[in-house]
């Protein structure tokens, strides 16, 4: 929606870019105008398309689950309840087929993953320029740039991926001491006469782990939001066709994603509690 | 695709959103669930006992019924040797009150007899004197022969 000048490739970058804030080297704290103004800002920029729907999301899960708990009766449970329940039993269960430790914060930190990056997710099967124009509408600006789905946004998936590896780092240190954890990236599989060996190669998997999270997550999300702006682009009558059988099919990838998510999640910090 | 703080903005809003879901989301509802499931499997414990309740009820009524029938059986007994005893006695009262008018009756008909006799024994000594008077054509004193024909009465 670039007005005159729109073209195939125009549409899909702009569609592909973010609303970002930050200190452009020339013109100081502003929105990027353009993808190279983007660029430009280097790290000390933000995304706040990403930040505003990523939080509003959490903040409905948030508020869904917790208007649930404070109403939550030992009796006869209402329809709300319900469904928080069984999502919270189908979280704890995953958590304690997997994990056989005692920890307060892996099935809420599962719970949280999984809502959350589903509701992320979710917001791809909003009509592709639904929002965006919504947006355009509202601020006036016809180039402003905004992109609905946070999981789309490598930044998103990887501040979580991170968030979950400092986690793991945490809980190795806390249940095996400084000396264990440091011990299992160098000690194995090839004993202590290769420790430079070891240490790359536990090392490698060690970061393996936020980086595939990270990745995968963002992967199939972005590919499913370029097949939406690519089927956006045919000719109106069938679009259809093609974005309700993908649309569909996408039901199936942002569920698993989000399940994956969290079981890996989970996986790792289990992991990461075990002594080898 | 740029890098930038995004991604540490992301990584503390997940951190929050942890953290509230930690707190206040799971704690109440894991702890209705728990309750929840003590109550059904209290129910469920009760609703055994009841029914193994009602069985034993059900058992002792039926014990009960039981004894009840044995007695009821022991009651019609004895009530029926009671009967036969009762009917025993009032025959054998029957009978003696029987005897008794019997010999009442045959002393009275003795007495009746006698008195009979007695009247007869009167009448044939009359008829006697009557006939022997008739015979002698004589009179005959009856002072004089009265003894005699006492007699004679007295023999008839």
């Amino acid at each position: 929606m670039a007005g005159e000048t729109l073209t195939a490739s125009s549409y899909i970058q702009h569609h592909l870019q973010n609303l970002t804030y930050g200190n452009h080297p020339e013109g100081g704290w502003m929105f990027a105008h353009t993808a190279q103004e983007a660029k430009e800002m280097g790290f000390w920029a933000i995304h706040v398309d990403t930040m505003g729907w990523s939080i509003a999301l959490g903040v409905l899960f948030l508020w869904l689950f917790r208007s649930a708990a404070k109403k939550a009766t030992t009796g006869v449970p209402g329809g709300l309840q319900n469904f928080v329940e069984i999502m919270i039993e189908f979280v704890d269960n995953s958590v304690k087929e997997t994990f056989h430790g005692r920890n307060k914060v892996i099935a809420p930190l599962a719970l949280t993953i999984f809502c959350w990056v589903f509701l992320m997710n979710f917001m791809d099967l909003i009509p592709v320029d639904f929002l965006p124009r919504l947006a355009q509408i509202i601020t006036g600006n016809e180039h402003l740039y905004f992109r609905v789905v946070p999981t789309t946004d490598l930044n998103a998936t990887l501040g979580m991926a991170f968030s979950v590896f400092a986690l793991i780092v945490y809980y190795s240190i806390k249940v095996k001491g400084v000396s264990g954890f440091i011990g299992e990236l160098t000690l194995q599989p090839f004993g202590k006469w290769m420790i430079p060996f070891n240490l790359l190669l536990e090392g490698v998997g060690l970061i393996a782990k936020p980086i595939s999270l990270a990745l995968r997550l963002f992967g199939n999300l972005y590919a499913g939001e370029l097949i939406f702006i690519l089927i956006a682009l045919m000719p109106l009558w069938i679009q259809w066709a093609l974005s309700v059988p993908w649309a569909i099919f996408h039901i199936l990838v942002i569920v698993l994603q989000a399940f994956i998510f969290m079981m890996l999640t989970i996986v790792y910090l289990s992991m990461a509690h075990e002594d080898h | 695709m740029n890098i930038n703080l995004t991604m540490i903005g992301q990584a503390i809003a997940f951190f929050i959103f942890v953290v509230f879901c930690m707190k206040y989301v799971w704690p109440p509802i894991m702890e209705a669930l728990k309750e929840r499931q003590k109550k059904i499997a209290d129910g469920l414990d009760a609703a055994d006992r009841a029914s193994r309740d009602l069985d034993l009820a059900q058992e002792k009524a039926k014990q009960e019924l039981r004894e009840a029938k044995v007695q009821a059986a022991e009651l019609i007994e004895q009530a029926n040797k009671r009967s036969t005893q009762i009917v025993e006695e009032a025959k054998e009262q029957a009978r003696e009150e029987g005897d008794r008018l019997v010999v009442a009756a045959k002393a009275e008909i003795e007495q009746e007899s006698n008195r009979a006799k007695e009247a007869l024994r009167a009448e044939v000594a009359a008829i006697a004197v009557a006939g022997a008077e008739k015979i002698l054509q004589t009179s005959i004193d009856s002072n004089v022969h009265g003894d005699l024909l006492n007699k004679l009465a007295a023999e008839l």
